[in-house]
């Protein structure tokens, strides 16, 4: 079954002269367990993609489902539910909150959603846990580095069993040890942890760590890798060439 | 992909002697086996080597049995290839660069359709070469740096057909501009990029 699944979604900013097509029917379906990549340039729609995806903003046209209901159709608060519950989101500029220390901000979302203080606490610390981050769960994010901030927002994306993880050029602003880190961390998200995720990248590099590669131009999908065959095709055995 | 498989026995051999076989091995055991290697290869490489003085042999045998060690000249030469740079000053003639050279002046060519092809086979190759270090090259050193390797070079080629993409947009939207105001010959220059 698709986890996420947009059918011919179009969305339209501004009227008449000034109208601007950021996204023109896109079709996209992500399996459960997948990750899949979405690369283009600046103003291809890929933010715009990720927005709609996530509930954030409604397309003009066109359907979103999420694990099968349609967006459309969810009040407010249902929607604000399966946004604190199902989606995680992770942005390049991390979005964490200053006064709150690590463990606290990955709990947050669990709180929101009237998890008891305790039990939410310690599913934070097992997702800090999860990602290395046990020893800085009491640091507050000025505390941090660029990295360690960018895995504690993926320990909030991915605490309480979400099951969507979007992510925003996720490792924009880490270097590239640290971007690959996180890339391997929402890889193993998927493979181990069940959850499927859409990530938005210009970096061929860590767009490789994806399943599939969507391309984007013009708010248009213009294309996609097709699935890469197993881990041993390019080494070729010794002798032959 | 351009190598030296010459100076690379000799760093083999800079570890005491060899047979043939055994330097196949472990060439491709320290390459993480992204370059395999014949074994026809390496006795045509130590021949030369041995004609050169670079390395000698021990004993008349022939064939697998024989052993090959390295000589002073051998380890000078070794030491000398280490700290000169490869030749990089002048640019390969890339075929893909020319492949896009050539769509720029055919006048049905689908640019970006030529460009994202590439992008496309691209990426597909660095998604196999992620799953090669998923896989693996984390325990071997020399896999994972060949690996990085390999996804670095094939990582500028896509920025390369990125930049092409978005100059050609650019130079399209310019064109609209000018074609509002100039005649055509203007527009041909700006797109003859030899000049």
């Amino acid at each position: 079954m698709s986890m996420l699944e947009l059918r011919q979604v179009s969305k339209v900013y501004g009227l008449g002269a000034a109208e601007v097509h950021a996204l023109d029917r896109v079709t996209l379906s992500v399996d459960e367990g997948a990750m899949v990549a979405v690369m283009g340039p600046s103003g291809s729609g890929k933010s715009t993609l990720l927005t709609i995806a996530g509930s954030l903003e409604d397309p003009t046209e066109g359907e979103v489902r999420v694990h099968g209901t349609e967006l459309a159709g969810m009040s407010r608060r249902d929607k604000a539910r399966l946004r604190r519950r199902t989606i995680g989101y992770v942005f390049q500029d991390y979005n964490l909150l200053p006064g709150l220390t690590a463990a606290e901000n990955v709990s947050l979302p669990l709180e929101l959603d009237g998890w008891p203080l305790r039990k939410a606490r310690a599913a934070g610390l097992a997702a800090l846990e999860g990602l290395g981050l046990a020893d800085r769960a009491q640091r507050y994010p000025d505390e941090l580095s660029g990295g360690e901030r960018q895995r504690v927002a993926i320990a909030r994306a991915v605490v309480g069993d979400r099951e969507l993880l979007l992510a925003d050029e996720p490792s924009g602003a880490l270097d590239s040890g640290n971007a690959e880190a996180v890339m391997r961390l929402v890889h193993d998200a998927c493979k181990n942890g069940g959850m499927s995720a859409v990530v938005v990248t210009h970096d061929a590099q860590l767009a490789a760590w994806a399943d599939r590669v969507v391309f984007l131009r013009d708010g248009r999908i213009t294309d996609q890798t097709v699935p890469a065959s197993g881990p041993e095709s390019l080494l070729t055995p010794g002798g032959q060439q | 992909m351009v190598m030296s498989i010459r100076h690379a026995l000799l760093a083999l051999l800079s570890e005491g002697p060899k047979y043939g076989l055994q330097l196949r091995e472990e060439f491709e055991a320290r390459t993480g086996e992204v370059w395999p290697l014949n074994v026809g290869q390496v006795y045509t490489t130590l021949q030369r080597l041995e004609r050169d003085g670079l390395v000698e042999s021990e004993g008349g045998d022939e064939g697998p049995q024989k052993a090959f060690q390295i000589t002073e000249s051998g380890a000078a030469e070794l030491a000398a290839w280490l700290r000169t740079p490869p030749d990089l000053s002048s640019p390969p003639r890339d075929e893909l660069v020319m492949k896009v050279l050539v769509a720029i002046r055919l006048p049905d060519a689908d640019v970006h359709g030529v460009i994202q092809v590439h992008r496309r086979y691209l990426v597909q190759l660095m998604q196999e070469w992620t799953r090669i270090k998923e896989a693996g090259a984390d325990n071997d050193l020399s896999l994972g740096l060949a690996v990085d390797a390999e996804l670095f070079r094939l990582d500028s080629v896509v920025r390369w057909l990125d930049a092409a993409d978005a100059r050609l947009k650019r130079v399209a939207g310019e064109m609209q501009v000018q074609s509002a105001r100039a005649p055509l010959p203007k527009q041909r220059r700006y797109l003859g990029a030899q000049g």
